[in-house]
């Protein structure tokens, strides 16, 4: 797909760390709608990958593009943000003094400034949003909870929720249905979908059946590079995916 | 927009504080000047002097806790903050002498006679009026404090790199005021101070009114950081203080909201420190030394940090012990505060305000769970939760689940 159609757009990147290439001239493109799986192995790649889309990681060399023509490269985490690129981590990072309330009110979409949210009073609108995203996310009645006391699938869904109240235009997943039960990674992949239907997705998970559930495109990282692209049945058919990843 | 802002800053807690202090405000003065000596309720003029310098420390305190407490930001540079505001004080009332100093000069203070020196230097000029002194009190450490912060803020220094340059800070300027050729009167400082505003600083009155004046900025202020902490942005400071890097991700700038926070709470440390000088009659280098902050620091975690209140009572508290001390057991002190740090920091890791309130909230939650058991009442709810909430509370009695500020990964 051509840079100038493409929501995201990595050409080339790589990554060292202390002579250790994370990211070898990795290229990536995920159209505007698109819902994109990404696996493999760890130490693959795949959370540096979204270091650097992001701004947390600058690439040594390569190219990131964010809807056909903004440079990613040159922005800081915060105006990615603001760009439209929300990001739900490895590890659920939520504000854990915070109630579920307040997590999700602070990502809500708004102005971001300090003198803006000095004087912020929350609207009607934004409570209504706040509490459609308590039911979607399933902790309506833990609304007023310090984030702390949550388990750690709830954390996940906290996280997500707060994914879908900055509203972005893409959504990094970061390995989902970690640490959950089989249910719950079921009821993950329905979200995950239904999220799907109005934004662009790009998933990192480990486990094969969530994958299998989200019926979408796949992308093989392996040792900092794209391995194999296509259907999870057609990646699964590759010999050298079966060898590095599949058949272990 | 105000009002709702002023509003919030608004519940039980905050009512009890400012009762409190409204009563002190009125009660202190009058017991001083219309009590008569020999009443119970008359309230010596040392008395007073003493409980104003409390108020000012308080105030200073304050500040150190709207940064730490609800930002992360372990600030061990404070004082500098105060004793700049309290130069900018000192020099004003330098000014005031005229020419009852000891040389009389009419337009030299009596340290730059004795320097020789034939000309005010430049950066004197204006502080003979209080208007100028005034707004100087708040744009001395207000500028200062913005421009180390836009540079350590943006390099995204944190932690404990942060403290030791906020220590190095203050010790810099502690050298820097201590050469006479700064002209803020070098080792000896700034005293000898006859009036403010035209009133006899050791007069009864005057003194009564400094401690009204230190109550009512303490008040102030006190509002502001409570309305502050209880707004969207508050909420923003606790969620940089847990998640810095998660708060990046979401879009918001930490840097603009660290230096927001800073520059106005160096703006506190000066107001309390130009308070702090007409009362005590001497402002000198030694205000910069660098135990002076980590002292600040010790009345915050006393009290509770990210409480605000509790930065209050621990200034006060700390403060009347070590009046009792140094007069008592002097050589004590400084092993006693010490030893205070060490019982807060393992035993009362809230410290007095934060144990208090989760004690309350723990013991409320019982009740409400045995009168629901015995068959009446609602089932309990969840415990209220304040949006900034402590540092480090746990509020739940079911999982205790540590609030750890973690990195995101
Ligand atoms: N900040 C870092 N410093 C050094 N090495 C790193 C850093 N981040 C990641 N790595 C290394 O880069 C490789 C890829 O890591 P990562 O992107 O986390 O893999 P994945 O998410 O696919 O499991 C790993 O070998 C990891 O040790
Ligand atoms: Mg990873």
């Amino acid at each position: 797909m051509a840079r100038a159609s493409s929501l995201l757009y990595l050409d080339g990147v790589s990554v060292s760390f202390d002579g250790f290439k994370a990211l070898n001239d990795l290229s990536l493109t995920i159209g505007p709608g698109e819902m994109r799986a990404i696996i493999g192995p760890n130490g693959a790649g795949k959370t540096t990958m979204m270091d650097v889309i992001t701004g947390k990681t600058r690439p040594d060399s390569g190219e990131v593009f964010f809807d056909g023509n903004i440079d990613l490269t040159g922005e800081d985490e915060a105006s990615i943000a603001e760009l439209g690129i929300g990001r739900k981590f490895q590890k659920p990072t939520v504000f854990e003094s915070h109630t579920v309330w307040d997590n999700l009110e602070l990502a809500l979409k708004a102005p971001r400034g300090p003198f803006a949210t000095l004087f912020h009073v929350i609207s009607g609108a934004e409570k209504k949003r706040i509490e459609y995203l308590l039911e979607l996310i399933r902790l309506g009645g833990k609304r007023g909870d310090l984030a702390a006391n949550l388990s750690h699938g709830q954390k996940q869904w906290l996280e997500i929720g707060m994914l879908l109240a900055q509203d972005p235009k893409l959504l990094l997943v970061d390995e989902p249905a970690a640490g959950m039960t089989d249910a719950e990674t079921a009821e993950t992949a329905e979200l995950l979908k239904d999220i799907a239907n109005d934004h662009s997705v790009v998933v990192v998970e480990h486990d094969m059946v969530f994958v299998r559930s989200l019926g979408v495109k796949v992308t093989v990282l392996h040792e900092g590079s794209v391995l194999a692209e296509g259907s999870l049945d057609h990646v699964s058919a590759n010999d050298r995916v079966v060898e590095v990843y599949l058949g272990r | 927009m105000m009002t709702s802002f002023l509003f919030r800053a608004m519940d039980t807690r905050a009512g009890i504080f400012l009762a409190i202090m409204a009563a002190a405000i009125i009660l202190v003065p009058a017991g001083n000047l219309l009590a008569p000596e020999g009443s119970a309720f008359h309230v010596p003029n040392y008395a007073v002097t003493l409980m104003g310098k409390y108020l000012t420390y308080a105030l200073l305190a304050l500040a150190v806790d709207l940064v730490w407490g609800y930002c992360g930001i372990l600030s061990l540079g404070h004082a500098a903050f105060f004793a700049l505001g309290g130069y900018a004080m000192g020099m004003y009332l330098m000014r005031q002498i005229g020419t009852r100093g000891v040389y009389g000069d009419p337009n030299l203070p009596d340290f730059m006679v004795f320097l020789n020196w034939q000309e005010l230097p430049w950066y004197w000029y204006g502080f003979d009026m209080f208007w100028f002194a005034a707004l100087m009190v708040l744009l001395v450490p207000g500028f200062l404090a913005f421009v180390f912060g836009w540079f350590a803020f943006r390099s995204r220094v944190t932690g404990v790199y942060l403290s030791i340059i906020t220590q190095a800070l203050t010790y810099a300027l502690l050298l820097a005021f201590f050469r006479n050729d700064m002209g803020f009167g070098g080792n000896n400082g700034l005293t000898d101070f006859k009036d403010i505003l035209g009133f006899d600083i050791q007069a009864d009155t005057t003194r009564a009114g400094l401690f009204a004046a230190s109550g009512i900025a303490l008040v102030l202020c006190f509002i502001v950081c409570r309305a502050l902490t209880r707004s969207k942005l508050g909420k923003v400071l606790v969620a940089v203080r847990d998640a810095e890097s998660r708060t990046r991700f979401l879009g918001y700038r930490v840097e603009h909201y660290k230096l927001f926070v800073w520059t106005l709470s160096a703006m506190m440390a000066g107001i309390a420190g130009a308070l702090y000088v007409p009362q005590v009659g001497i402002i000198n280098p030694g205000e910069f030394a660098p135990a002076n902050s980590i002292e600040v620091v010790i009345w915050v975690a006393v009290g509770g940090r990210g409480t605000l209140v509790g930065a209050v009572l621990g200034a006060v508290l700390v403060n009347f012990a070590k009046t009792w001390f140094t007069g008592a057991l002097p050589d004590i002190w400084l092993f006693a505060l010490g030893g205070l740090f060490v019982f807060v920091t393992l035993f009362l890791p809230k410290g007095i305000v934060g144990t208090v309130s989760q004690g309350w909230t723990a013991l409320r939650q019982r009740k409400a769970s045995a009168a629901y058991e015995s068959g009446s009442g609602d089932p309990p709810s969840a415990p209220p939760q304040s949006p900034g909430a402590p540092a480090n509370v746990k509020h739940s009695n079911r999982a205790p689940v540590t609030a750890e500020p973690q990195p995101a990964e």
